[in-house]
């Protein structure tokens, strides 16, 4: 170790903190979180968690979000794929143009969609569908998705095509058997981009559902201000909202860099 | 300037090297004279890569010292060393312009502007590569950009030592031989010690006057190409080096008579009789010819390749191979071979063990 | 090569129409709001371009919008420095390379408002780690409920805690793709550790920075939970930042027209600046 892996150490210790206390706090009681400050917790308690996991409003918000995510993950790589590889081999009649307009929608924010999509959903009776959130944040996924692919792609060879097609495979064998395998790790790290922008976004997750298919997230927000100040239980909501997120970076840690990079070094 | 003294040096990228396989460079001792051409050649992973950042200051040996004009510089950085080297891919500085990147290693030693602007332009010419001064370095083509990595290192005039990491890697093919042409004549202008790494056994050839021969981390044998091709001290450097490589048989030794299978094989001057352990005949394809008496084979492959003919044959089940010129016999016909006794060496354990008789010595000096 | 190829339409076909159903259809909405007025009961009526008008002379929106690109500009200033330093300093290969990045990645992965909620908890005056810290151990008064002051810092140091780990992957990714030999030749030329970043690691991660300005503006620009779940705009305006006061307008007051109009300038801002930093950060490339 060097003088210099001070600076990564003190930063990831400052990303640790915060997400410590969340932790240290949803083993506190209420009491004792009004009491007073307190390093750790003096009395750990599963209350709070136990509240969650008993109680359907609690634990359908994580179902809810977990199907809703599921879903625009499975749509947003499914329809990505072909999109993507016509991008990377293909010139044609406006493709630069479709490119950069299906780039412009991760530019849009999410505040301006809010009320048209519930307009939107709502007049095509999708509204408190866990179908709605998964298809509106399509919206932001699919181009991320295509984005990620097309740059993992570019970098497989055009000659792995030729060889195939010569060697008589056809295209939907070649894309499958040939094709999938080699940029899987490319679809691996989309996969994991598509799941976590829709894990994380509560705007129009919230604004499209109303009770059957209400995301985890919101459901916090509704705690935080009905039933006044449960910060214990809050804070253990908020927990378990981390582990999703930690068991799929698990999954992708080998490609990280290079999916963050968009596949584009 | 400098003459390059390696002594006992040895290294391994373990920490705690036991086993000889653990060195990835076994014990080594060199001279290199100033302002020589020397060619380390070998095949992928010998250690010529790990000898060479050895010697340029980019590894510290394990053991053993590096000396250039006796001086030790074994714990020196690359810097301090004074050395340029040309890696396999050309290393350029995509936001400068041609002309900064030949003077980028002058101005770090802070060479005042005018000497530096001085020695740019006389490298680029020397170079041809004076067009390009005003270029961004990042849109040239791949051997203008060698180039110019080659003239960051010739543009300090007070290198010990420049070297070539496979420098040709990544050129076309039309392209390497007038970039191998200007490196021979580079290397007889600037009068600099250089040493060239290589795996390709022509680019070692004609660049080099002695070319080192690595395998498995060790130096098998130091000569000039003709030594090289004439006497190859180890049977590897007579694989490696000619097309195709040296015939290797495996044979018996009855007193003073070599024998393959019933037939005795002649070969020159003398040899060490107490030898003991695997015996082999080593005799190079273009040595070998066919007679109406002598060693019995098959013939199993005719490649005619144009400037002349290879036939491929076998005596039992070894392979030899014949160059001839021309009337090539029939596959599958029974034919005698016969070796030239001059050019027929006798090989114990890999390791070269017959002599030349005096007669010849006294012939070759003459 | 891309061979031209007009088939590849049905390739790109199943995302066109379903972008182009969660993209067009709400945004033919939002244009016809902004150019009308409603009463309620679905009754419009023909406003021209009235709201762009009265948006233009509004000081709450040019308040708004002050305070979004300060926000951004801050951000950017702290973040993409930070990122590369981070980036620079870390290890390059061996074990802790990849707890080092997945670590470093976690935050990104928290539900924006959890990350609001959670940084609530961290700076709650006198129970809060962080407020504890501030107002008992180092004396200084913290209290983002009163202070805009510190309002601020706090959604500042906030969104460097989310969104700092984005730069330093991007660079990190760019870093670990130059070629050994790259260092080495500096070494030899006897490059300086500031020519190393200058001429070498710099014009190596400029893809990768480019991509993380671009994703790091879009994204500041368009914040909305984290920074409403912290301070809710508050305390009084002083972080309203312009989604934040669209939601006000849109679903809080059901000014339709307006915030239509304004969802429109929005976007065309956020279009326009990303465009001008993408033209801008790829000038020297195309010659």
């Amino acid at each position: 170790m060097t003088k210099r892996h001070i600076i990564p150490i003190v930063y990831i210790i400052f990303l640790l903190l915060p997400i410590y206390w969340l932790i240290a706090m949803s083993f506190k009681t209420t009491g004792e979180i009004l009491s007073g400050f307190s390093l750790f917790p003096q009395t750990w308690t599963f209350d709070n968690y136990r509240t969650i996991f008993t109680d359907p409003t609690w634990y359908g918000g994580y179902i809810n979000s977990i199907i809703y995510v599921s879903i625009n993950s499975v749509i947003s790589v499914a329809v990505a794929l072909p999109a993507a590889y016509a991008f990377s081999r293909y010139r044609f009649l406006g493709d630069k143009q479709l490119f950069f307009w299906l780039l412009t929608n991760r530019m849009a924010p999410a505040a301006v969609f809010a009320l048209p999509f519930f307009q939107l959903y709502s007049a095509v009776g999708l509204f408190d569908t866990h179908l709605a959130v998964a298809l509106a944040h399509c919206l932001f996924n699919i181009p991320l998705a295509v984005w990620i692919l097309e740059g993992f792609m570019g970098g497989v060879p055009k000659e792995l095509d030729e060889t195939a097609y010569v060697d008589g495979y056809s295209f939907p064998r070649f894309f499958v058997t040939i094709f999938l395998p080699t940029v899987k790790a490319g679809v691996g790290v989309t996969a994991f981009f598509c799941f976590m922008f829709s894990w994380v976004e509560l705007l129009l997750a919230k604004t499209l559902t109303a009770i059957a298919a209400k995301p985890i997230a919101a459901t916090m927000t509704k705690t935080a201000s009905s039933a006044g100040y449960e910060l214990g239980l809050l804070a253990a909501a908020g927990t378990l909202t981390i582990i999703p997120g930690a068991i799929v970076i698990y999954f992708v840690r080998n490609y990280i860099a290079r999916g963050f990079a968009l596949g584009r070094v | 300037m400098a003459k390059i003294t390696l002594s006992n040096l040895r290294h391994s990228y373990l920490p705690t090297p036991k086993a000889r396989e653990d060195y990835a460079l076994q014990e080594i001792d060199l001279n290199w004279d100033d302002g020589g051409a020397y060619a380390l050649l070998g095949p992928s992973g010998c250690g010529k890569t790990t000898l060479l950042n050895i010697i340029s200051g980019l590894l510290t040996p394990s053991e053993g010292a590096i000396l250039f004009d006796g001086r030790d510089v074994t714990t020196l950085t690359p810097e301090q060393r004074n050395i340029a080297q040309v890696f396999q891919f050309p290393v350029i500085y995509d936001t400068m312009t041609v002309y900064d990147n030949l003077a980028f290693p002058l101005r770090n030693r802070k060479m005042p502007e005018a000497e530096v602007d001085r020695r740019v332009r006389e490298t680029a010419e020397m170079l041809e590569v004076t067009n390009l001064l005003n270029q961004r370095a990042s849109g040239l083509a791949p051997d203008n950009k060698q180039k110019i990595s080659m003239g960051r290192g010739l543009v300090r005039d007070d290198v010990n030592v420049v070297m070539f990491d496979e420098p040709l890697t990544v050129i076309d093919p039309h392209l390497k031989w007038k970039l191998r042409s200007k490196l021979k004549e580079l290397h007889q202008r600037v009068k600099a010690t250089m040493i060239y790494v290589t795996h390709d056994q022509t680019e070692a050839l004609t660049f080099a006057d002695q070319v080192v021969v690595m395998q498995l981390g060790e130096i098998v044998q130091i000569g000039t190409p003709v030594e090289l091709f004439e006497r190859p001290q180890h049977t590897f450097v007579g694989h490696f080096i000619g097309s195709p490589g040296m015939n290797v048989i495996p044979c018996e030794l009855r007193g003073k008579k070599i024998l393959m299978g019933d037939t005795e094989i002649p070969i020159e001057g003398s040899f060490t009789e107490e030898a003991e352990g695997q015996m082999e005949v080593g005799v190079r394809p273009e040595f070998v010819s066919f007679a109406n008496k002598g060693l019995p084979a098959v013939v199993r492959k005719v490649s005619d390749i144009g400037r002349h003919i290879v036939v491929e044959c076998r005596v039992g089940d070894v392979p030899v191979r014949a160059i001839i010129e021309k009337d090539a016999p029939d596959v599958g016909q029974n034919i005698h071979l016969k070796f030239e006794k001059q050019q027929t060496r006798l090989y114990c354990d890999s390791w070269l063990v017959s002599k030349p008789s005096s007669a010849a010595n006294r012939k070759m000096a003459s | 090569m891309k061979t031209e190829n007009q088939k590849a339409w049905f390739f790109v076909l199943p995302v066109l129409l379903l972008v182009a159903f969660n993209a067009l259809i709400p945004m033919m909405t939002v244009v016809n709001y902004s150019v009308q007025e409603t009463f309620g009961n679905n009754v419009f009526f023909w406003q021209g371009l009235d709201w762009f008008q009265q948006l233009m002379r509004s000081e709450r929106f040019h308040a708004a919008l002050g305070r979004q690109f300060l926000f951004t500009g801050i951000i950017l200033a702290i973040e993409i420095p930070l990122g590369v330093i981070i980036a620079l300093a870390m290890p390059r290969k061996g074990f802790w390379v990849p707890v080092c990045l997945v670590t470093m990645a976690l935050p990104m992965l928290i539900p924006w408002n959890v990350v609001g909620a959670m940084w609530n908890i961290f700076t709650l005056p006198d129970i809060g780690l962080l407020g504890y810290f501030m107002n008992h151990v180092l004396g200084i008064s913290y209290n983002m409920t009163q202070s805009p002051f510190a309002a601020w810092v706090t959604i500042i140091v906030m969104d460097v805690w989310h969104w700092t780990s984005l730069v330093v992957l991007l660079s990190y990714a760019g870093l670990v793709s130059i070629p050994e030999a790259y260092y080495q030749a500096a070494k030899i030329d006897g490059a300086s550790s500031w020519s190393v970043f200058r001429f070498i690691q710099l014009p190596k991660m400029k893809q990768v920075l480019t991509i993380a300005i671009l994703l790091r503006f879009m994204d500041s620009f368009n914040i909305y939970t984290e920074p409403f779940v912290l301070t809710g705009g508050g305390p009084g305006n002083s972080t309203t930042l312009l989604s934040i006061d669209l939601v006000k307008i849109a679903l809080g007051q059901f000014d339709l027209g307006p915030a239509a109009a304004m969802s429109l300038i929005y976007f065309a801002i956020t279009l326009l600046v990303s465009w001008l930093f993408y033209t801008l950060m790829t000038r020297n490339d195309t010659r």
